[in-house]
């Protein structure tokens, strides 16, 4: 995926705060990203650290997402076995190795790189989570769901019935913790970094949740992943 | 992360006027959380008796205690007098349009596959307050870290 990072030069911007990168001419339409070129007074060792410039929703990256889903639906509407599988099983293999990647792998490295470093970082990182993310959800449950109808998983006469609201539950919990915990963790940093004068602390909280929350979900994909898995095996 | 607030340069982890002011604000996301809970519960329970006759007491009574939850939360943040509204509407109205796209392609899987018209009902009902509560936790964590006047 790309993004529309048109510049990496840095230094915040005065007015920044209201450019937050959702503006009112289409979805996505933040693409008028000035370079940042503006360094505040201070920002040689004193100031808060530079912020590069950037856009909270990747624009580049909504026709793929939109194609995306147009398979999705397509894969749903025609209730392809090859397709419905491939959507489910892509969608829910990447979901959680990303998941796992950021709880285990990247929130250590992150914790680790000096405050500009992990600056950029997120600037880059955050706004491509924003798509990728809800897609991949999109895909797994979506397919997964009208898999498990076509299938027969969900009728209640199903003999390993238990497990498949196993699932359900686990699911939901993921739901929960992904819609009001890690969402508007994402968004909230992706805002902050937009201000003129953006607060350390508050994005360093932010980024811990979002960087949790995906730890957490991953984990708890993995228990998914044995029940789905147990289930195919029936 | 490891990182504490003391490696901060000066002037980018102190508290700021946005700190000070979350004291003052309402429990808009544990009661948003709250309803989200109750929805994805309820579309739970009417899952787990697909193919078989539904009791759909339980999930009634659920959608009703979330939908008096979003009201409630609705009017909290409504009578917020220092709130960045600007920015709250803003990503609001963008993300109400991404959950109603949501919304709307799992609507469109109950209708395609013949979802029986109570369940149907009930589930409409879920995947409304679904699409409505999602973006006002979305929007209000944005604005409470918002100037009020910021646009």
């Amino acid at each position: 995926m790309t993004d529309t990072v048109t510049d990496t030069a840095v230094g915040t911007r005065p007015g920044a705060a209201t450019d937050t990168g959702l503006e009112s001419g289409g979805p996505g339409a933040s693409g008028a990203s000035e370079p940042g070129v503006t360094p505040p007074p201070g920002t040689g060792g004193h100031g808060p650290p530079p912020v590069p410039s950037f856009n909270i929703v990747p624009v580049r990256a909504l026709p793929v997402v939109a194609v995306i889903l147009i398979g999705l639906i397509v894969a749903i509407a025609s209730n392809n076995l090859w397709a419905l599988e491939f959507f489910h099983v892509a969608g829910g293999g990447l979901w959680t190795s990303l998941d796992l990647f950021l709880g285990l792998v990247l929130g250590p490295i992150m914790g680790s790189l000096s405050i500009p470093a992990r600056i950029e970082f997120t600037t880059k990182f955050m706004p491509k989570m924003l798509l990728i993310m809800p897609t991949l959800v999109a895909m797994t449950l979506g397919a997964g769901f009208q898999l498990a109808r076509h299938l027969g998983n969900l009728e209640a006469s199903y003999p390993h019935h238990g497990w498949v609201v196993a699932s359900y539950i686990i699911v939901g919990c993921m739901a929960v913790i992904a819609l009001g915990l890690l969402e508007p963790a994402n968004l909230a940093v992706l805002f902050e970094l937009k201000k003129p004068r953006p607060n350390g602390a508050r994005i360093q909280r932010l980024m811990k949740v979002f960087i949790y929350t995906a730890g957490i979900t991953g984990l708890l994909q993995i228990l998914t992943i044995l029940i789905m898995t147990f289930l195919a095996s029936r | 992360m490891t990182a504490t607030a003391e490696v901060l340069p000066p002037g980018f982890g102190e508290p700021d006027a946005e700190d000070l002011r979350q004291s003052e604000l309402p429990p808009v996301m544990p009661i948003a959380i709250a309803t989200l809970v109750l929805v994805v519960a309820g579309g739970i329970v009417v899952a787990a008796q697909y193919g078989r006759p539904p009791k759909l007491t339980v999930p009634v009574i659920l959608l009703g205690l979330a939908a008096v939850l979003l009201v409630v939360n609705a009017v909290l943040v409504f009578r917020i007098k220092e709130f960045a509204r600007p920015v709250f509407h803003r990503v609001l109205g963008w993300a109400l349009l991404a959950y109603v796209v949501i919304a709307g392609i799992l609507e469109y899987v109950f209708i395609y596959d013949h979802t029986p018209a109570r369940e149907l009902a009930l589930f409409s009902g879920m995947l409304m307050l679904f699409a409505l509560d999602v973006p006002l936790m979305l929007s209000y964590s944005v604005a409470r870290w918002q100037p009020p006047d910021a646009t």
